[in-house]
């Protein structure tokens, strides 16, 4: 066999563009795993407090306050950059998780139970989800107080609405196959229809989903700190930097710049991370087609 | 003359997941006159399919051509690039695909669809192209052939659908013609339907064609010479004559004991047969069922259906796709509660919803699905998969399930070590047998199988049907077999249950159904399996049952007999009317028809 006929749309083994999601993916892995380094140890790198008022002057440039200048009352722009990678980064996480573990239990529930229960379900999710989802959010905590579990609660729930619609439409297709027909016929309760016969079924596209969710989430405080609403002062967080430091602008001051930096970089890096999953998760369906 | 197709040593790779190439199709040369029908007939796995494709110079995501030469008029299309492939496929070489529901886009008008290939290859112009489309749906015997082409998929019958996939093909007239099991997974009725439109689109077209498929009776009617491929490589070549008479090499011989002999030549011996009056208890009744589907106004599908299992007993329940024979399977289940009538275990009225049964209940009756791929987790390993019902039906502890997953593995002849596996990493066969195994787990009196190898080859089918006596033998476990195939429940079932639109037509021991007086919808159904006999075809278009009862849809009516339609003798402004009366030709078997009995026992015209 010495002649080798291949033609483009055969070549298996490696799909175009494999190796350079790979390779993004690990860029994003890096900057991801740098910043979760930075949260962890933000007092043992930072080199002031974050609170620390270090000079009268308002934008102060780099060299005169910190090494990336100072920010409005004069504080340190890099200490609190690294403080408020533990903010912005802890609470996306912990929204991310509460959000998901309702919506996913909702949403199978629904698909699962059917009936009544997925139509009240489903339309109540409807009713939250007509209202623009900043304006919900700023109705909630305005009558509420801004406390942070009502912060963490409510940005959780109208995330939990989006999975809710993600995992619903899942597991409807997946609970129609057979093998969930089995195990109705074997007798077997929701709860191990939901965790143990559709949930493993669910896991690549629902994986996918919490990059994108938790990028959102990181947006939605920072949304609703530069509003004023999310976390208050003195805590950094990203987004409320921004917005104390709009002013900067004007004076030709990157303090602004800096955070909404950080929040690019994370949204960025998690999204190359979640473009390789899927992209991973798409290659092996194909496979799992070609058997 | 060179020959139109001329395959040289052709060597095609595939590339599994997580391992490197290797050899599917391994230097198999051959050719195709003008004109001519070649079959290629082998298992799955075989390359059948692969060595077809290599006609359109395609291979499938994951192979690779590894070399050797396709010459279609003498021009190496492999050596070509993708886009002067792209004049030949469609246009001079097309290709027919296993399912046509799975190749029209629902979204799209049928017209549209067949004259796209017309219209992508500027062939020719829209009018003509959809001129051109009616026309062929008339050749094809189509209904309406003008109103046709603005419907949706949805809207003809499967056989219809397959019949319009032929129309798509021959829209541009193609040179060669590839057909990839086209009738395979229809039901006998529809087969001959579609079989004889092939043939006939064949003839006219005079084109070649190559017909790849596992079925041999299918091929006596159709090809004009057949090569037998087992893994990637020539087994055997000759006409068809040749092959289906004198067959030479062991693996075609392998391959004819696998199809199933026509029905009436294999009759139970009286030995396995009990005697139906002197039956205890039933294991399993159903009594006068009726149930639809839809959760406000209910479509009604099954219309007061009785069945009666006895231990250790085989019942058949047969008709064709549309009958409501898994609409069955799903009520005595509990998926699907029924609207009235009463399920019956060992004497004992069971609750309609399976929810509202208790363990022991459900545990006694299991079900074994049609599609053995979905119906297992690919996410769980087969000891899960099996030992999931000794944990929630026995309590069975973690080693002792491991023994038991062995053991049960061992019985539907699988390797222990099999218990490791994922679904995927297992073939047709061996998924139906782990499906089986999940059943056998629950020890239950009544299986339950749902066309449990209608998708899987006719030899592994038959593989299955042998492990399913055994297991019938050695545990004595009672089934009911649903099946739209009538050759493998003859050889099979004790007492057989012929549904037509929902209701039971016929019933009785299968000695007795699959004798004379048949109801006429068993008639048409026995006349419709194929034989491995050249000629068949023709001869079995010719009889009456079959002028009047193929190429038609089942449809569910309120009043009269559902068959009327279909049926050669039917009695109009009776049996549209009125509601069949229950005719008793002997102890035990029924037949529900307006006929007298002697006007149902003429025989089926025999050979």
């Amino acid at each position: 066999m010495t002649s080798e006929v291949q033609a483009p749309e055969m070549a298996a083994g490696a799909a175009p563009g494999s190796r350079g999601f790979q390779t993004a993916a690990w860029i994003g892995a890096s900057i991801l795993g740098l910043w979760v380094l930075v949260a962890i140890f933000a007092p043992l790198i930072a080199p002031y407090g974050q609170g620390e008022l270090l000079s009268d002057e308002s934008f102060a440039v780099p060299g005169n306050v910190g090494l990336l200048g100072g920010d409005y009352l004069g504080r340190d722009i890099l200490s609190r950059v690294i403080f408020g990678a533990r903010m912005t980064l802890g609470l996306a996480a912990i929204i991310t998780v509460i959000g998901f573990g309702v919506g996913i239990a909702l949403g199978f529930l629904a698909a699962v139970a059917g009936g009544v229960i997925d139509t009240v379900l489903s339309r109540s999710i409807d009713a939250i989800m007509a209202f623009p989802s900043i304006m919900l959010a700023l109705i909630i905590i305005a009558s509420l107080g801004t406390s942070m579990t009502v912060l963490i609660l409510t940005i959780a729930a109208i995330e939990a609405t989006r999975v809710f619609r993600v995992s619903r439409a899942l597991a409807m297709d997946i609970a129609v196959m057979d093998f969930v027909e089995v195990a109705r016929a074997r007798g077997e309760g929701l709860w191990w229809i939901m965790l143990r016969e559709i949930f493993p079924n669910a896991t690549g596209p629902l994986a996918a989903e919490v990059g994108i969710r938790f990028t959102y989430a990181i947006l939605f405080i920072s949304a609703l700190s530069f509003l004023g609403l999310g976390v208050q002062p003195p805590n950094a967080d990203w987004g409320s930097m921004v917005r104390e430091n709009l002013q900067g602008l004007l004076f030709g001051s990157t303090a602004p710049i800096i955070p909404a930096a950080a929040i690019a970089t994370v949204t960025f890096s998690v999204n190359l991370i979640v473009d390789w999953y899927l992209h991973k998760s798409n290659r092996d369906i194909s496979d799992e087609i070609l058997q | 003359m060179t020959a139109l197709l001329e395959i040289d040593n052709l060597w095609v790779e595939g590339k599994p997941p997580g391992s490197d190439f290797r050899p599917i199709v391994k230097g198999v040369s051959l050719s195709v006159n003008r004109g001519e029908v070649l079959a290629l007939i082998g298992e799955s796995g075989s390359g059948k399919s692969t060595i077809c494709l290599a006609a359109l110079a395609y291979a499938r995501p994951g192979c690779r051509f590894a070399g050797g030469k396709v010459l279609l008029e003498g021009q190496d299309i492999l050596a070509l690039d993708s886009e002067d492939r792209r004049p030949i496929r469609g246009a001079k070489v097309a290709y027919v695909a296993q399912s046509a529901a799975a190749a029209f886009n629902p979204a799209l008008t049928i017209g549209s669809q067949v004259t796209e290939i017309a219209l992508v290859h500027e062939i020719m112009s829209a009018t003509e192209a959809d001129r051109r489309a009616v026309d062929t749906y008339r050749r094809l015997d189509l209904p309406t052939p003008e109103l046709l082409g603005g419907l949706y998929p949805h809207q003809v019958s499967g056989g219809q659908l397959q019949r319009l996939m032929a129309a798509m093909a021959v829209s541009c007239d193609p040179m060669l013609l590839l057909l990839d099991e086209p009738t395979t997974a229809l039901d006998v009725t529809t087969q001959i339907e579609v079989l004889t439109a092939f043939k006939a689109i064949i003839k006219q077209q005079q084109s070649a064609a190559i017909y790849v498929t596992h079925d041999l009776s299918v091929v006596a009617q159709i090809a004009d010479r057949i090569i037998v491929l087992n893994d990637g490589m020539i087994m055997e070549e000759g006409t068809t004559k040749q092959i289906v008479e004198q067959p030479t090499h062991d693996y075609t011989k392998t391959l004819m004991k696998a199809v199933r002999p026509p029905p009436r030549t294999t009759v139970k011996t009286g030995a396995i047969r009990d005697d139906p009056s002197a039956d205890t208890t039933p294991v399993l009744e159903a009594r006068g069922i009726t149930a639809g589907y839809g959760r406000v106004k209910k479509k009604i599908v099954l219309w007061d259906v009785d069945l009666k299992v006895s231990s250790h007993q085989v019942v058949g329940v047969i008709g064709e796709s549309g009958c409501g024979k898994s609409t069955l399977a799903r009520v005595i289940s509990g998926l699907l509660p029924q609207v009235s009538g009463e399920i019956v275990h060992k004497g004992t009225v069971l609750p309609p919803a399976v929810a509202a049964r208790r363990k022991a209940q459900i545990q006694s009756i299991q079900i074994v699905f049609q599609m053995a791929d979905v119906a297992l987790n690919p996410r769980q390993r087969v000891r899960d998969i099996i030992g999931r019902p000794l944990e929630f039906y026995m309590n069975m502890g973690a080693s002792a399930r491991r023994e038991r997953v062995g053991e049960l593995l061992e019985l539907v002849e699988l390797p222990r070590d099999f218990a490791a596996r994922f679904p995927k990493e297992l073939s047709g066969g061996e998924k139906q047998r782990v499906n089986l195994a999940r059943a056998l787990a629950a020890e239950p009196d009544v299986i339950l199988c749902d066309e449990v190898v209608s998708s899987l080859d006719t030899v592994v089918g038959a593989a299955i049907i042998d492990l399913l006596k055994d297991l019938q033998q050695k545990l004595g476990v009672a089934y009911v077999f649903i099946s739209h195939d009538l050759s493998t429940v003859a050889s099979f079932a004790d007492t057989i249950v012929v549904l037509y639109a929902g209701r039971v037509v016929e019933r009785g021991p299968t000695m007795d159904v699959l004798s004379p007086p048949y109801h006429p919808y068993t008639r048409l159904l026995l006349s419709s399996v194929p034989e491995i006999r050249p000629g068949w075809l023709e001869d079995v278009m010719k009889t009456r049952e079959a002028i009047s009862g193929i190429s038609r849809e089942v449809e569910l009516t309120d009043v009269g007999c559902p068959f009327f339609a279909r049926c050669p003798l039917a009695i109009e402004g009776t049996c549209d009317t009125q509601a069949p009366p229950h005719r008793e030709p002997a102890a035990g078997h029924l037949v529900a028809c307006h006929r007298e009995l002697d006007d149902l026992t003429g025989d089926i015209i025999q050979h």
